[in-house]
């Protein structure tokens, strides 16, 4: 045990530390790739809870992809924060007094939350079912409406995304492999025996 | 029609196959590397590679300043300075300079030469440390006329017929 | 004090010593694959290759290494170092960490986990951020270009590989890689391998792994034509070798990923030939894949940019998702998963 808590602490304190990294750091490409760690420490706290699964998959998506798309945008802006900070002191009152409120609500909540420190806490290493076949049991019966709702608002959303950004100029010359790669000469190029002095 | 065959071609990958049969042909194939340094390639007669001067069987020097090849030359690599030797007051180049680094190997200078002095014998690794060493003068290009003159002389030979 | 030493030290030292073993034998094996890359590519356009240092050029990579780590390393001045140098270091560390789940014969495994595929698709999914870095941290044009292609190409070919790494998963019905291979073994011999069932998947995972490896005629991160050498411009000397290393260690990786789930990882193509050791025909195997990712690179020209994301959304996707719904039918048909409710 005492290996799992050394390694819970530190996973925690990169954890906490890098996502202060994150708010920090004066370039953004460093803020994105503190996040990284971050998600990294994440799923090495997963992975102690014994959700392995989770644990990969958060990896695979956040890290691998999510995470990708961010840098890909944020190397692409060139975001100046001397200018973006300009303003910062005029909008201190009202951002604090939102970071106030959430506060207030985050303490709230947790305050009210119970707690239940007798339920057995589950882990997937000492079960013998893995957890990988255990989540599948539980979403695919239990949740599997909620589990399909969230696919199909997610496909809304890109399909949404493509509505919105593609744009079909007509004027544009687009190009269709298929077409051109099956063009025959024959069609395309026609010999002509032009006279002198009559054109076409 | 020929649209749906072409479609089976690319969806099969026939044409990766083809091209991998005739990529294996190839690679059983004996290799046409030549292993440099301990093989070379055959070099014409005519090949115009490194410059040299030559002498007459006799030891005596073949060029006579007439400055032809400096007159000739396109990218003015060479530079003649002229006057009578002091023993028999014969009409004998005092310098004769050929920077390597400008010459373009064009061949002009040993057109121009009347007496067959200056020529671009086989040699062609003649590579240098320092820029300086490119700078040939006349014991250099009369120390590789000494060196090749067996070679050189072979060459012109070769080549007369076709002159 | 004995008992920390047995609960906790040994072990720790046990597990670095067999990696240490792996990554010696993987790095000298890449070595020697590397160069039989050089030389398969210089016979199919008739050249002999190198075949200076040792016998036939077996020491070429040696040399090679030598060579990198003697020269200078040139960080420039405009460039952000510590991403510049770290750069390297993720795509070699990476690469090699994925080994730890690969299983060379039945139980001849370094980490036998449960997941083990979603943790060699979760490093190479994490490939891309090396050459995001380097492409990035080198803050200039051409490795930047670089870097946002590799961005774009890696994460689309993630996808089709993901895909068809799910038709293997619903067949096997694990996905331990162990139990991936044992569940292609059977009395047919080679033709219980996946690669003959689901020969399209394995053409699509083949092509994919081109892609995600940034192989030739894929190699657009590393155009040398339009890109000089794209992210790996402004590198030099031990910091362009870790690249390079770590390129050629996630080839192999996905040749040897390739073997395990399409044909078979260590068993022997027909029955009566058991008797050789597993891992002799896994390595056999792996060889088979990379001698096809050479001449790949050989023939093939190279993509268009544009191509190469059409091909990866417009054909591969559909085609592989097809797949999983053909695979999956099948299995409901036949009432695969009716006994492991």
């Amino acid at each position: 045990m005492l290996i799992t808590n050394l390694f819970f602490y530190i996973f925690s304190i990169i954890t906490i530390a890098s996502a202060c990294m994150v708010i920090a750091g004066k370039n953004p490409v460093h803020s994105v790739l503190f996040l990284i760690l971050c998600f990294f420490n994440a799923a090495g706290i997963f992975l102690i809870l014994g959700a392995e699964f989770l644990a990969l998959i958060l990896i695979i998506v956040y890290v691998g992809a999510v995470a990708v798309l961010f840098l890909f945008v944020v190397m692409m802006l060139d975001v100046d924060f001397t200018r973006l900070r300009a303003g910062f002191l005029a909008y201190l009152p009202i951002g604090g007094l939102i970071g106030f409120i959430m506060f207030i609500e985050l303490v709230l909540v947790l305050g009210t939350w119970n707690l239940d420190l007798n339920l057995p806490l589950s882990n997937g290493l000492t079960s013998d079912i893995s957890n990988t076949r255990a989540l599948g049991n539980i979403i695919y019966t239990e949740y599997i409406y909620f589990f399909q709702l969230s696919g199909l608002i997610l496909l809304v959303a890109m399909i949404g995304a493509i509505v919105l950004t593609i744009n079909h100029k007509q004027t544009a010359k687009r190009q269709n492999i298929f077409n051109q790669v099956t063009r025959d000469p024959k069609e395309s190029v026609k010999n002509v025996n032009v006279k002198p002095g009559q054109g076409i | 029609m020929k649209k749906i065959n072409y479609f089976f071609k690319g969806f099969f990958l026939i044409e990766f196959v083809a091209a991998f049969i005739l990529a294996m042909k190839y690679f059983f194939r004996p290799k046409a590397t030549i292993n440099y340094p301990f093989e070379k390639g055959a070099l014409s007669p005519r090949f115009r590679g490194e410059h040299a001067l030559r002498r007459y069987p006799n030891g005596e020097e073949r060029c006579i300043g007439c400055k032809l090849c400096e007159a000739v030359c396109p990218a003015q690599a060479i530079t003649i300075e002229v006057g009578p030797r002091h023993d028999d007051g014969t009409r004998r180049t005092t310098r004769y300079d050929i920077d390597m680094v400008k010459c373009i190997y064009c061949g002009y200078c040993q057109e121009a030469c009347p007496v067959d002095a200056i020529v671009e014998g086989p040699n062609f690794e003649f590579a240098t440390e320092t820029r300086e060493e490119l700078f040939y003068d006349k014991a250099k290009l009369l120390s590789n006329g000494d060196r090749w003159e067996h070679a050189i002389s072979k060459n012109i030979e070769k080549d007369s017929s076709y002159r | 004090m004995t008992d920390i030493f047995y609960t906790y030290l040994l072990p720790t030292a046990i597990i670095a010593g067999k990696s240490l073993f792996l990554i010696v034998l993987l790095l000298v094996s890449v070595a020697f694959l590397l160069l039989a890359d050089r030389k398969i590519w210089a016979a199919v356009q008739m050249r002999k290759g190198p075949n200076v240092v040792g016998a036939f050029g077996l020491l070429q990579s040696f040399a090679d290494l030598l060579k990198f780590v003697l020269k200078e390393t040139i960080i420039p001045s405009g460039a952000d170092k510590v991403v510049f140098l770290l750069a390297p270091l993720v795509t070699t560390v990476l690469a090699i960490s994925a080994w730890v789940v690969i299983p060379f014969d039945n139980n001849l495994v370094l980490a036998d986990i449960n997941i083990g595929v979603l943790y060699i698709l979760a490093i190479s999914s994490l490939g891309v951020y090396g050459i995001i870095m380097g492409g990035w941290a080198s803050n200039s044009k051409y490795p930047f270009l670089g870097a946002l292609r590799s961005a774009a190409q890696m994460v689309s070919y993630e996808v089709s590989i993901g895909f068809v790494i799910i038709t293997v998963v619903l067949l096997a019905g694990s996905l331990n890689l162990t139990d991936i291979v044992n569940s292609q073994s059977g009395d047919l011999g080679m033709l219980n391998w996946y690669c003959f069932g689901l020969f399209p998947m394995f053409v699509i995972f083949f092509i994919s792994a081109l892609a995600e490896t940034n192989r030739p005629p894929f190699d657009l991160p590393e155009a040398e034509s339009e890109l000089v050498a794209g992210f790996m411009v402004e590198y030099s000397a031990t910091p362009y070798l870790m690249f390079m290393l770590g390129e050629y260690v996630s080839i192999v990786l996905m040749c040897s990923f390739g073997s395990i789930l399409f044909l078979g990882g260590w068993l022997a193509p027909f029955p009566f030939l058991d008797f050789i050791p597993g891992f002799i025909w896994f390595a056999l195997k792996t060889c088979l894949l990379f001698f096809m990712f050479a001449m790949v690179k050989a023939i093939v020209p190279r993509y268009r940019y544009d191509q190469l994301m059409r091909l990866g959304w417009k054909v591969f996707l559909p085609l592989s998702l097809l797949m999983v719904v053909l695979t999956s039918s099948y299995l409901v048909l036949i009432n695969h998963f009716s006994n492991n409710l």
